[in-house]
Protein backbone atom coordinates (compact mmCIF):
# COMPACT_ATOMS: atom_id res chain seq x y z
CA UNK A 1 0.00 0.00 0.00
CA UNK A 2 2.74 2.23 0.46
CA UNK A 3 4.96 1.63 -2.04
CA UNK A 4 3.67 4.69 -3.60
CA UNK A 5 5.61 6.40 -1.18
CA UNK A 6 7.56 9.31 -3.48
CA UNK A 7 5.76 8.46 -6.44
CA UNK A 8 2.47 11.30 -7.86
CA UNK A 9 -0.81 9.72 -6.19
CA UNK A 10 -1.85 11.16 -9.60
CA UNK A 11 0.04 11.81 -12.70
CA UNK A 12 -1.75 13.25 -16.13
CA UNK A 13 -0.42 14.16 -19.85
CA UNK A 14 -2.23 15.83 -22.47
CA UNK A 15 -5.80 14.24 -21.21
CA UNK A 16 -8.37 15.84 -24.12
CA UNK A 17 -11.94 15.58 -24.10
CA UNK A 18 -14.33 16.97 -26.56
CA UNK A 19 -18.07 16.63 -26.93
CA UNK A 20 -18.65 17.03 -30.64
CA UNK A 21 -16.98 20.26 -31.54
CA UNK A 22 -17.39 21.31 -28.16
CA UNK A 23 -13.85 20.95 -26.77
CA UNK A 24 -14.31 20.41 -22.80
CA UNK A 25 -10.66 19.86 -22.02
CA UNK A 26 -7.93 20.70 -24.38
CA UNK A 27 -4.96 18.86 -23.23
CA UNK A 28 -4.24 19.35 -19.36
CA UNK A 29 -1.13 18.15 -17.68
CA UNK A 30 -0.85 17.27 -13.72
CA UNK A 31 1.05 15.69 -11.34
CA UNK A 32 0.33 15.89 -8.08
CA UNK A 33 2.30 14.64 -4.84
CA UNK A 34 1.15 11.86 -2.73
CA UNK A 35 -0.19 13.58 0.66
CA UNK A 36 -0.88 16.56 -0.52
CA UNK A 37 -3.85 19.05 -1.70
CA UNK A 38 -4.67 19.79 -5.01
CA UNK A 39 -7.18 22.68 -6.14
CA UNK A 40 -8.77 22.91 -9.50
CA UNK A 41 -10.11 26.35 -9.86
CA UNK A 42 -12.68 27.84 -11.84
CA UNK A 43 -15.66 29.09 -12.69
CA UNK A 44 -19.02 27.25 -13.85
CA UNK A 45 -18.61 25.51 -17.67
CA UNK A 46 -14.85 25.77 -16.87
CA UNK A 47 -14.52 21.68 -17.30
CA UNK A 48 -13.86 21.12 -13.92
CA UNK A 49 -16.31 18.35 -13.19
CA UNK A 50 -15.84 16.08 -16.38
CA UNK A 51 -12.09 15.90 -15.38
CA UNK A 52 -12.89 15.06 -12.43
CA UNK A 53 -14.95 12.17 -14.06
CA UNK A 54 -12.47 11.40 -16.02
CA UNK A 55 -9.14 10.59 -13.60
CA UNK A 56 -12.45 8.56 -10.93
CA UNK A 57 -13.21 6.50 -14.43
CA UNK A 58 -16.82 7.70 -14.47
CA UNK A 59 -16.30 8.63 -18.43
CA UNK A 60 -13.59 8.23 -20.72
CA UNK A 61 -11.10 11.08 -22.16
CA UNK A 62 -10.68 11.39 -25.91
CA UNK A 63 -6.83 11.57 -25.28
CA UNK A 64 -4.29 11.28 -22.82
CA UNK A 65 -1.80 9.44 -20.17
CA UNK A 66 -3.79 9.02 -16.64
CA UNK A 67 -2.34 7.13 -13.85
CA UNK A 68 -4.11 7.62 -10.17
CA UNK A 69 -2.63 5.95 -7.10
CA UNK A 70 0.31 4.28 -9.69
CA UNK A 71 -3.03 2.65 -11.92
CA UNK A 72 -3.43 3.47 -15.65
CA UNK A 73 -6.72 4.96 -15.37
CA UNK A 74 -7.83 3.51 -18.89
CA UNK A 75 -6.41 -0.09 -18.65
CA UNK A 76 -6.76 -0.98 -15.08
CA UNK A 77 -9.82 1.14 -13.58
CA UNK A 78 -10.92 -1.21 -11.41
CA UNK A 79 -7.44 -0.98 -9.54
CA UNK A 80 -7.69 2.76 -9.46
CA UNK A 81 -11.74 2.18 -7.98
CA UNK A 82 -10.85 0.30 -5.55
CA UNK A 83 -7.80 3.23 -4.70
CA UNK A 84 -9.92 6.59 -4.80
CA UNK A 85 -13.11 8.06 -3.14
CA UNK A 86 -15.24 10.42 -5.14
CA UNK A 87 -17.72 12.85 -3.76
CA UNK A 88 -19.16 14.28 -6.46
CA UNK A 89 -21.07 17.89 -7.07
CA UNK A 90 -24.75 16.38 -6.25
CA UNK A 91 -25.29 14.34 -3.53
CA UNK A 92 -24.83 11.06 -3.44
CA UNK A 93 -26.67 9.44 -0.28
CA UNK A 94 -29.57 6.85 -0.59
CA UNK A 95 -32.40 9.30 0.72
CA UNK A 96 -34.50 6.16 1.83
CA UNK A 97 -32.06 4.76 3.95
CA UNK A 98 -31.16 6.74 7.69
CA UNK A 99 -27.85 7.51 7.91
CA UNK A 100 -26.10 4.75 9.70
CA UNK A 101 -27.79 2.48 7.05
CA UNK A 102 -26.12 4.17 4.03
CA UNK A 103 -22.67 3.87 5.84
CA UNK A 104 -23.68 -0.23 6.32
CA UNK A 105 -24.17 -0.22 2.95
CA UNK A 106 -20.95 1.35 1.70
CA UNK A 107 -19.45 -0.95 4.42
CA UNK A 108 -20.85 -4.21 2.79
CA UNK A 109 -20.03 -3.25 -0.71
CA UNK A 110 -16.16 -2.72 0.41
CA UNK A 111 -16.57 -6.36 1.45
CA UNK A 112 -15.52 -5.60 5.29
CA UNK A 113 -15.87 -8.66 7.69
CA UNK A 114 -19.01 -8.52 9.97
CA UNK A 115 -17.29 -6.64 13.42
CA UNK A 116 -15.49 -3.81 11.54
CA UNK A 117 -18.16 -2.57 8.92
CA UNK A 118 -20.81 -1.57 12.83
CA UNK A 119 -17.15 0.02 14.08
CA UNK A 120 -16.73 1.41 10.84
CA UNK A 121 -19.91 3.37 11.14
CA UNK A 122 -20.25 4.29 14.41
CA UNK A 123 -16.73 5.58 13.95
CA UNK A 124 -17.82 7.21 10.89
CA UNK A 125 -20.89 8.73 12.22
CA UNK A 126 -18.97 10.10 15.82
CA UNK A 127 -16.20 11.87 13.47
CA UNK A 128 -19.07 13.54 11.20
CA UNK A 129 -21.19 14.68 13.97
CA UNK A 130 -24.00 12.80 13.03
CA UNK A 131 -24.88 10.52 16.36
CA UNK A 132 -28.28 12.18 16.70
CA UNK A 133 -29.16 11.49 13.37
CA UNK A 134 -27.73 8.55 12.68
CA UNK A 135 -31.24 6.53 12.90
CA UNK A 136 -33.12 9.30 10.56
CA UNK A 137 -33.66 8.70 6.36
CA UNK A 138 -30.92 10.80 5.16
CA UNK A 139 -34.11 13.00 2.76
CA UNK A 140 -34.86 14.41 6.22
CA UNK A 141 -31.00 15.89 6.84
CA UNK A 142 -29.58 19.61 6.02
CA UNK A 143 -27.39 20.56 3.23
CA UNK A 144 -24.38 20.72 5.40
CA UNK A 145 -25.71 16.92 7.59
CA UNK A 146 -25.89 15.52 3.72
CA UNK A 147 -23.04 16.90 2.53
CA UNK A 148 -21.15 14.93 5.58
CA UNK A 149 -22.20 12.40 5.26
CA UNK A 150 -21.66 11.84 1.73
CA UNK A 151 -18.14 12.16 2.24
CA UNK A 152 -18.15 9.41 5.66
CA UNK A 153 -19.53 7.56 3.10
CA UNK A 154 -16.49 8.06 0.65
CA UNK A 155 -13.81 7.27 3.65
CA UNK A 156 -15.72 3.91 4.31
CA UNK A 157 -13.40 2.06 1.98
CA UNK A 158 -10.05 4.10 3.61
CA UNK A 159 -8.89 5.71 0.14
CA UNK A 160 -5.34 6.87 -1.09
CA UNK A 161 -6.89 9.76 -3.11
CA UNK A 162 -10.10 11.69 -2.89
CA UNK A 163 -11.86 13.55 -5.09
CA UNK A 164 -14.31 15.94 -3.94
CA UNK A 165 -16.24 17.40 -6.59
CA UNK A 166 -17.16 21.64 -5.19
CA UNK A 167 -17.31 20.19 -1.87
CA UNK A 168 -18.81 23.14 -0.46
CA UNK A 169 -20.88 24.80 -3.38
CA UNK A 170 -24.32 25.83 -1.37
CA UNK A 171 -23.42 25.34 1.92
CA UNK A 172 -24.04 27.90 4.49
CA UNK A 173 -20.64 29.60 5.96
CA UNK A 174 -20.61 27.66 9.25
CA UNK A 175 -21.12 24.27 7.12
CA UNK A 176 -18.35 24.93 4.90
CA UNK A 177 -16.12 26.27 7.81
CA UNK A 178 -16.77 22.58 9.12
CA UNK A 179 -16.27 20.71 6.01
CA UNK A 180 -12.82 22.57 5.92
CA UNK A 181 -11.78 21.55 9.05
CA UNK A 182 -12.73 17.82 8.07
CA UNK A 183 -10.48 18.18 4.46
CA UNK A 184 -7.62 19.51 6.96
CA UNK A 185 -7.99 16.59 9.21
CA UNK A 186 -7.92 13.99 6.36
CA UNK A 187 -4.41 15.36 4.90
CA UNK A 188 -2.88 15.38 8.57
CA UNK A 189 -4.40 11.99 10.34
CA UNK A 190 -4.60 9.96 7.23
CA UNK A 191 -2.11 11.14 4.24
CA UNK A 192 -4.60 10.81 2.04
CA UNK A 193 -4.42 12.98 -1.51
CA UNK A 194 -7.24 15.30 -2.35
CA UNK A 195 -8.39 16.51 -5.47
CA UNK A 196 -10.83 19.27 -4.91
CA UNK A 197 -12.35 21.58 -7.16
CA UNK A 198 -14.03 24.62 -6.14
CA UNK A 199 -15.00 27.87 -7.77
CA UNK A 200 -13.66 29.97 -4.90
CA UNK A 201 -10.55 30.95 -4.61
CA UNK A 202 -10.72 31.59 -0.52
CA UNK A 203 -11.35 27.97 -0.23
CA UNK A 204 -8.59 26.64 -2.40
CA UNK A 205 -6.26 29.33 -0.32
CA UNK A 206 -7.33 27.85 2.91
CA UNK A 207 -6.85 23.70 1.81
CA UNK A 208 -4.97 23.74 -0.78
CA UNK A 209 -0.81 22.76 -1.09
CA UNK A 210 -0.83 23.65 -5.15
CA UNK A 211 -3.58 25.47 -6.97
CA UNK A 212 -4.81 25.35 -10.63
CA UNK A 213 -6.62 27.61 -12.45
CA UNK A 214 -8.95 26.02 -15.31
CA UNK A 215 -10.50 28.40 -18.25
CA UNK A 216 -12.23 27.29 -20.81
CA UNK A 217 -10.45 23.70 -20.73
CA UNK A 218 -7.10 24.46 -20.54
CA UNK A 219 -4.70 25.40 -17.08
CA UNK A 220 -4.22 29.06 -17.40
CA UNK A 221 -2.17 29.01 -14.17
CA UNK A 222 -0.73 26.31 -11.60
CA UNK A 223 1.12 27.04 -8.44
CA UNK A 224 1.20 27.58 -4.81
CA UNK A 225 -1.27 30.46 -3.50
CA UNK A 226 1.22 32.67 -2.92
CA UNK A 227 2.50 32.29 -6.75
CA UNK A 228 -0.28 32.63 -8.25
CA UNK A 229 -1.08 35.83 -6.92
CA UNK A 230 2.22 37.22 -7.54
CA UNK A 231 1.60 35.83 -11.23
CA UNK A 232 -1.91 37.83 -11.50
CA UNK A 233 -0.71 41.18 -9.89
CA UNK A 234 -2.20 43.16 -12.65
CA UNK A 235 -5.80 42.90 -11.14
CA UNK A 236 -8.37 45.41 -9.64
CA UNK A 237 -11.02 45.76 -7.43
CA UNK A 238 -13.96 48.01 -8.15
CA UNK A 239 -15.09 49.56 -4.95
CA UNK A 240 -19.02 50.73 -4.84
CA UNK A 241 -20.06 53.46 -2.56
CA UNK A 242 -23.85 54.05 -0.63
CA UNK A 243 -22.79 57.50 -0.97
CA UNK A 244 -21.15 60.48 -2.51
CA UNK A 245 -19.02 61.61 0.29
CA UNK A 246 -17.19 58.70 1.06
CA UNK A 247 -17.28 57.78 -3.03
CA UNK A 248 -14.94 61.19 -2.71
CA UNK A 249 -12.78 60.88 -0.18
CA UNK A 250 -11.78 57.72 -1.60
CA UNK A 251 -10.94 58.99 -4.98
CA UNK A 252 -8.67 61.60 -3.27
CA UNK A 253 -6.84 58.63 -0.95
CA UNK A 254 -6.72 56.05 -2.90
CA UNK A 255 -4.47 55.04 -6.11
CA UNK A 256 -7.68 55.05 -8.53
CA UNK A 257 -7.27 53.64 -11.85
CA UNK A 258 -11.29 54.73 -13.06
CA UNK A 259 -13.90 56.56 -11.55
CA UNK A 260 -17.42 56.66 -11.90
CA UNK A 261 -19.09 59.18 -10.17
CA UNK A 262 -22.66 58.32 -11.95
CA UNK A 263 -22.61 54.98 -10.41
CA UNK A 264 -20.31 55.43 -7.41
CA UNK A 265 -17.97 53.48 -7.83
CA UNK A 266 -13.83 53.36 -8.41
CA UNK A 267 -11.55 50.92 -10.08
CA UNK A 268 -8.53 50.27 -8.04
CA UNK A 269 -5.52 48.02 -8.35
CA UNK A 270 -5.41 44.62 -6.28
CA UNK A 271 -1.94 45.38 -5.28
CA UNK A 272 -1.05 46.84 -1.60
CA UNK A 273 -4.81 48.34 -1.48
CA UNK A 274 -5.89 47.03 1.65
CA UNK A 275 -4.23 48.98 4.66
CA UNK A 276 -5.38 52.46 2.40
CA UNK A 277 -8.83 51.15 2.11
CA UNK A 278 -9.25 50.60 5.76
CA UNK A 279 -7.34 53.70 6.30
CA UNK A 280 -10.07 55.59 4.15
CA UNK A 281 -12.59 53.16 5.75
CA UNK A 282 -11.53 55.06 9.31
CA UNK A 283 -11.26 58.24 7.82
CA UNK A 284 -14.77 58.41 6.33
CA UNK A 285 -17.57 59.98 9.12
CA UNK A 286 -20.30 58.02 7.31
CA UNK A 287 -22.01 55.58 9.99
CA UNK A 288 -22.10 52.58 8.42
CA UNK A 289 -19.82 50.93 5.30
CA UNK A 290 -19.56 53.40 3.07
CA UNK A 291 -18.40 50.51 0.22
CA UNK A 292 -19.31 47.21 -0.83
CA UNK A 293 -16.41 45.33 -2.69
CA UNK A 294 -17.48 43.60 -6.06
CA UNK A 295 -14.80 41.86 -8.13
CA UNK A 296 -13.34 42.68 -11.98
CA UNK A 297 -11.44 41.45 -14.39
CA UNK A 298 -9.52 38.07 -14.06
CA UNK A 299 -10.84 35.25 -12.15
CA UNK A 300 -8.75 35.51 -9.03
CA UNK A 301 -8.10 39.20 -9.04
CA UNK A 302 -10.01 39.77 -5.92
CA UNK A 303 -7.51 38.11 -3.31
CA UNK A 304 -6.62 41.43 -1.77
CA UNK A 305 -9.79 41.77 0.28
CA UNK A 306 -8.54 41.89 4.54
CA UNK A 307 -6.86 38.62 5.13
CA UNK B 1 -12.68 -13.43 -4.63
CA UNK B 2 -13.18 -13.82 -7.91
CA UNK B 3 -15.17 -11.60 -9.87
CA UNK B 4 -18.58 -14.21 -9.53
CA UNK B 5 -18.40 -14.05 -6.08
CA UNK B 6 -17.92 -9.95 -6.31
CA UNK B 7 -20.95 -10.28 -8.27
CA UNK B 8 -23.20 -12.49 -5.78
CA UNK B 9 -22.21 -10.43 -2.50
CA UNK B 10 -22.73 -7.54 -4.40
CA UNK B 11 -26.04 -8.32 -5.74
CA UNK B 12 -27.01 -9.42 -2.16
CA UNK B 13 -25.86 -6.25 -0.50
CA UNK B 14 -28.00 -4.22 -3.56
CA UNK B 15 -31.16 -6.75 -2.74
CA UNK B 16 -30.95 -5.92 0.83
CA UNK B 17 -30.76 -2.39 0.20
CA UNK B 18 -34.15 -2.65 -1.93
CA UNK B 19 -35.92 -4.44 0.52
CA UNK B 20 -35.18 -2.03 3.21
CA UNK B 21 -36.99 0.51 1.52
CA UNK B 22 -39.35 -1.46 0.79
CA UNK B 23 -39.83 -2.22 4.38
CA UNK B 24 -39.49 1.33 5.39
CA UNK B 25 -41.97 2.43 3.06
CA UNK B 26 -45.08 -0.19 2.66
CA UNK B 27 -47.01 2.01 0.80
CA UNK B 28 -45.43 1.12 -2.45
CA UNK B 29 -46.25 -2.54 -2.20
CA UNK B 30 -49.52 -1.12 -1.40
CA UNK B 31 -49.87 1.06 -4.29
CA UNK B 32 -48.80 -1.44 -6.60
CA UNK B 33 -51.70 -3.62 -5.38
CA UNK B 34 -54.09 -0.89 -5.15
CA UNK B 35 -54.64 0.01 -8.98
CA UNK B 36 -55.78 -3.71 -9.46
CA UNK B 37 -58.11 -4.05 -6.17
CA UNK B 38 -59.61 -1.34 -7.58
CA UNK B 39 -60.16 -2.45 -11.21
CA UNK B 40 -61.25 -5.96 -9.58
CA UNK B 41 -64.01 -4.29 -7.57
CA UNK B 42 -65.16 -2.05 -10.46
CA UNK B 43 -65.61 -5.30 -12.47
CA UNK B 44 -66.76 -7.57 -9.97
CA UNK B 45 -69.55 -5.47 -8.60
CA UNK B 46 -70.12 -3.13 -11.03
CA UNK B 47 -69.66 -4.60 -14.85
CA UNK B 48 -69.48 -7.93 -13.15
CA UNK B 49 -73.23 -8.80 -13.58
CA UNK B 50 -73.54 -8.62 -17.26
CA UNK B 51 -70.04 -9.36 -18.22
CA UNK B 52 -70.27 -12.87 -16.39
CA UNK B 53 -73.53 -13.45 -18.55
CA UNK B 54 -71.58 -13.24 -21.70
CA UNK B 55 -69.28 -15.76 -20.88
CA UNK B 56 -71.91 -18.44 -21.93
CA UNK B 57 -71.14 -20.76 -19.10
CA UNK B 58 -73.65 -22.61 -17.24
CA UNK B 59 -73.82 -20.28 -13.90
CA UNK B 60 -73.13 -17.46 -15.53
CA UNK B 61 -73.60 -13.89 -13.84
CA UNK B 62 -71.25 -12.80 -10.69
CA UNK B 63 -69.68 -15.67 -9.79
CA UNK B 64 -68.54 -16.97 -13.04
CA UNK B 65 -67.05 -13.54 -14.16
CA UNK B 66 -64.66 -13.25 -10.65
CA UNK B 67 -63.28 -16.74 -11.67
CA UNK B 68 -63.04 -15.36 -15.68
CA UNK B 69 -60.98 -11.82 -14.86
CA UNK B 70 -58.76 -12.50 -11.83
CA UNK B 71 -55.83 -13.73 -13.52
CA UNK B 72 -55.78 -10.72 -15.82
CA UNK B 73 -56.04 -8.74 -12.54
CA UNK B 74 -53.18 -10.60 -11.09
CA UNK B 75 -51.26 -9.63 -14.37
CA UNK B 76 -52.09 -6.03 -14.19
CA UNK B 77 -50.36 -6.61 -11.03
CA UNK B 78 -47.18 -7.14 -11.98
CA UNK B 79 -47.56 -3.97 -14.62
CA UNK B 80 -48.39 -1.26 -12.00
CA UNK B 81 -45.25 -2.83 -10.37
CA UNK B 82 -43.60 -2.59 -12.91
CA UNK B 83 -44.34 0.84 -12.85
CA UNK B 84 -43.32 1.27 -9.55
CA UNK B 85 -39.46 -0.42 -10.16
CA UNK B 86 -39.24 2.33 -13.08
CA UNK B 87 -39.82 4.93 -11.22
CA UNK B 88 -37.29 3.79 -8.18
CA UNK B 89 -34.49 2.78 -10.78
CA UNK B 90 -35.06 6.46 -12.34
CA UNK B 91 -34.77 7.65 -9.08
CA UNK B 92 -31.50 6.33 -8.18
CA UNK B 93 -30.21 7.08 -11.92
CA UNK B 94 -31.48 10.92 -11.82
CA UNK B 95 -29.20 10.88 -8.03
CA UNK B 96 -25.72 11.14 -7.36
CA UNK B 97 -26.02 7.29 -5.87
CA UNK B 98 -25.04 5.55 -9.38
CA UNK B 99 -22.20 7.80 -10.06
CA UNK B 100 -20.75 6.53 -6.60
CA UNK B 101 -21.31 3.11 -7.18
CA UNK B 102 -19.94 3.57 -10.68
CA UNK B 103 -16.95 4.80 -9.23
CA UNK B 104 -16.25 1.90 -7.15
CA UNK B 105 -14.87 -1.40 -7.39
CA UNK B 106 -18.00 -3.48 -7.31
CA UNK B 107 -19.65 -5.68 -9.62
CA UNK B 108 -21.13 -2.94 -11.79
CA UNK B 109 -24.65 -4.88 -12.97
CA UNK B 110 -25.01 -5.88 -9.21
CA UNK B 111 -27.43 -2.20 -8.87
CA UNK B 112 -29.91 -3.68 -11.64
CA UNK B 113 -30.07 -7.21 -9.80
CA UNK B 114 -30.65 -5.59 -6.49
CA UNK B 115 -33.75 -3.64 -8.19
CA UNK B 116 -34.72 -6.60 -9.97
CA UNK B 117 -34.97 -9.47 -7.36
CA UNK B 118 -35.99 -6.40 -4.75
CA UNK B 119 -38.78 -6.19 -7.26
CA UNK B 120 -39.59 -9.69 -7.44
CA UNK B 121 -40.44 -9.65 -3.87
CA UNK B 122 -42.39 -6.97 -3.94
CA UNK B 123 -44.13 -7.71 -7.05
CA UNK B 124 -45.10 -11.40 -5.19
CA UNK B 125 -46.38 -9.97 -2.04
CA UNK B 126 -48.28 -7.35 -4.03
CA UNK B 127 -49.87 -10.46 -5.95
CA UNK B 128 -50.73 -12.28 -2.82
CA UNK B 129 -53.19 -8.82 -1.74
CA UNK B 130 -54.73 -9.20 -4.91
CA UNK B 131 -55.44 -12.53 -4.88
CA UNK B 132 -56.29 -11.95 -1.33
CA UNK B 133 -58.73 -9.93 -2.10
CA UNK B 134 -60.51 -12.09 -4.93
CA UNK B 135 -60.77 -14.64 -2.61
CA UNK B 136 -63.05 -12.01 -0.27
CA UNK B 137 -65.01 -11.01 -3.29
CA UNK B 138 -65.93 -14.64 -4.27
CA UNK B 139 -62.43 -16.01 -6.25
CA UNK B 140 -63.12 -20.13 -6.11
CA UNK B 141 -60.33 -21.61 -7.68
CA UNK B 142 -59.74 -25.53 -8.56
CA UNK B 143 -56.23 -25.32 -8.44
CA UNK B 144 -54.32 -27.67 -5.80
CA UNK B 145 -51.10 -27.63 -4.22
CA UNK B 146 -49.28 -28.40 -7.27
CA UNK B 147 -50.81 -26.12 -9.76
CA UNK B 148 -50.42 -23.23 -7.22
CA UNK B 149 -46.84 -24.16 -7.62
CA UNK B 150 -47.11 -24.06 -11.06
CA UNK B 151 -49.00 -20.31 -10.62
CA UNK B 152 -45.79 -19.04 -9.03
CA UNK B 153 -43.44 -20.24 -10.94
CA UNK B 154 -45.32 -19.02 -14.10
CA UNK B 155 -45.65 -15.42 -12.46
CA UNK B 156 -41.70 -15.20 -11.33
CA UNK B 157 -41.33 -16.09 -15.08
CA UNK B 158 -43.24 -13.15 -16.10
CA UNK B 159 -42.22 -10.47 -13.47
CA UNK B 160 -38.65 -10.96 -13.96
CA UNK B 161 -39.00 -10.54 -17.80
CA UNK B 162 -41.38 -7.25 -17.49
CA UNK B 163 -39.06 -5.49 -14.65
CA UNK B 164 -35.89 -6.07 -16.60
CA UNK B 165 -37.58 -4.48 -19.44
CA UNK B 166 -38.97 -2.10 -16.77
CA UNK B 167 -35.04 -1.32 -15.69
CA UNK B 168 -33.79 -0.79 -19.47
CA UNK B 169 -36.85 1.82 -20.32
CA UNK B 170 -35.91 3.59 -16.64
CA UNK B 171 -32.06 4.13 -17.69
CA UNK B 172 -34.16 5.02 -21.29
CA UNK B 173 -36.07 7.56 -19.94
CA UNK B 174 -33.69 9.92 -18.15
CA UNK B 175 -36.21 11.57 -15.74
CA UNK B 176 -38.70 9.95 -13.10
CA UNK B 177 -41.65 10.99 -15.08
CA UNK B 178 -40.94 9.54 -18.12
CA UNK B 179 -39.80 6.36 -16.60
CA UNK B 180 -43.25 6.22 -14.94
CA UNK B 181 -45.32 7.31 -18.31
CA UNK B 182 -43.41 4.41 -20.31
CA UNK B 183 -45.01 1.41 -18.11
CA UNK B 184 -48.64 3.13 -18.50
CA UNK B 185 -49.26 0.36 -21.87
CA UNK B 186 -48.43 -2.38 -20.12
CA UNK B 187 -50.97 -1.41 -17.46
CA UNK B 188 -53.70 -1.86 -20.47
CA UNK B 189 -52.20 -5.10 -22.62
CA UNK B 190 -54.23 -7.26 -20.48
CA UNK B 191 -57.59 -5.86 -21.07
CA UNK B 192 -56.66 -5.65 -25.17
CA UNK B 193 -55.72 -9.75 -24.07
CA UNK B 194 -57.88 -12.00 -22.96
CA UNK B 195 -57.55 -10.85 -19.26
CA UNK B 196 -61.57 -9.22 -19.12
CA UNK B 197 -63.24 -10.63 -22.05
CA UNK B 198 -63.17 -13.57 -24.46
CA UNK B 199 -60.65 -12.15 -27.61
CA UNK B 200 -63.71 -13.88 -29.47
CA UNK B 201 -65.55 -11.25 -28.42
CA UNK B 202 -63.35 -8.25 -29.84
CA UNK B 203 -63.58 -6.90 -33.74
CA UNK B 204 -60.97 -8.14 -36.49
CA UNK B 205 -57.61 -6.34 -36.00
CA UNK B 206 -58.17 -6.18 -32.03
CA UNK B 207 -58.91 -9.94 -31.76
CA UNK B 208 -55.72 -10.72 -34.17
CA UNK B 209 -53.78 -8.46 -31.58
CA UNK B 210 -55.59 -9.71 -28.23
CA UNK B 211 -53.89 -13.30 -29.79
CA UNK B 212 -51.21 -12.50 -30.53
CA UNK B 213 -49.53 -10.42 -27.91
CA UNK B 214 -47.65 -11.97 -24.54
CA UNK B 215 -50.11 -11.30 -22.31
CA UNK B 216 -53.23 -13.41 -23.68
CA UNK B 217 -50.50 -16.89 -23.39
CA UNK B 218 -49.71 -15.31 -19.70
CA UNK B 219 -53.56 -14.91 -18.60
CA UNK B 220 -54.54 -18.33 -20.52
CA UNK B 221 -51.70 -19.87 -18.69
CA UNK B 222 -52.84 -18.91 -15.55
CA UNK B 223 -56.48 -19.22 -16.07
CA UNK B 224 -55.57 -23.28 -17.12
CA UNK B 225 -53.44 -23.61 -13.94
CA UNK B 226 -55.81 -21.69 -11.02
CA UNK B 227 -59.37 -22.80 -13.33
CA UNK B 228 -58.44 -25.84 -14.69
CA UNK B 229 -59.83 -24.14 -18.26
CA UNK B 230 -57.82 -25.89 -21.39
CA UNK B 231 -53.96 -24.95 -21.41
CA UNK B 232 -53.35 -25.68 -24.53
CA UNK B 233 -50.00 -24.47 -26.21
CA UNK B 234 -50.16 -21.36 -23.99
CA UNK B 235 -47.73 -22.33 -21.42
CA UNK B 236 -45.16 -22.87 -24.01
CA UNK B 237 -45.61 -19.30 -26.27
CA UNK B 238 -45.73 -17.86 -22.26
CA UNK B 239 -42.16 -19.29 -21.57
CA UNK B 240 -40.74 -18.13 -24.99
CA UNK B 241 -42.41 -14.47 -24.59
CA UNK B 242 -40.70 -14.89 -21.11
CA UNK B 243 -37.01 -15.72 -22.14
CA UNK B 244 -36.94 -13.33 -24.75
CA UNK B 245 -38.26 -10.45 -23.00
CA UNK B 246 -35.96 -11.22 -20.20
CA UNK B 247 -32.70 -11.44 -22.57
CA UNK B 248 -34.00 -8.58 -24.41
CA UNK B 249 -34.52 -6.43 -20.75
CA UNK B 250 -31.24 -7.16 -19.47
CA UNK B 251 -29.11 -7.34 -22.18
CA UNK B 252 -30.53 -3.47 -23.27
CA UNK B 253 -30.47 -2.66 -19.39
CA UNK B 254 -26.76 -3.33 -18.79
CA UNK B 255 -25.98 -1.78 -22.21
CA UNK B 256 -27.84 1.41 -20.92
CA UNK B 257 -26.73 1.22 -17.41
CA UNK B 258 -22.59 0.92 -18.99
CA UNK B 259 -22.89 3.56 -21.63
CA UNK B 260 -20.85 6.60 -20.39
CA UNK B 261 -23.03 9.21 -18.68
CA UNK B 262 -23.31 12.14 -21.25
CA UNK B 263 -23.22 15.59 -19.53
Amino acid sequence: MTTDLGHPALAATAVRKAYGDHVVLGGIDLDIPTGSVFALLGPNGAGKTTLVQILSTLIRADAGEMRVAGHDVVRDPDAVRAAIGVTGQFSAVDGFLTGEENLLLMADLHHLPRRERRQCATDLLARFDLVDAARKPAVTYSGGMRRRLDLAMTLVGRPRVIFLDEPTTGLDPRSRRTMWEIIRGLVVNEGVTIFLTTQYLDEADQLADRIAVLHQGKLVAQGTAEELKRQVGGGHITLRFTDARGHDYAARTLDVVSRNDEALTLKVSSQGTCGRCAHCWTGSTAPRSPWTNSRSTPPISTTSSSR
Amino acid sequence: MSTATHAFTDSATMLRRQLRHMLRYPTLTLTAAGVPVVFLLLFVYVLGGILGSGLGGPSGGRDAYVNYVVPGVILMTAATAAQGTAISVAIDMTEGIVARFRTMAIARVSVLTGHVLGSLAQTLLSMAIVTGVALLVGFDPTAGFGEWLGVIAVLVLIIFALTWLSVALAIMAKSVAAASNMLTPLMILPMMGSGFVPTDSMPGELKWFADYQPFTPFIETLRGLLMDTPIGNNAILAIGWCTLITLGGYLWARKLYNREPTQ
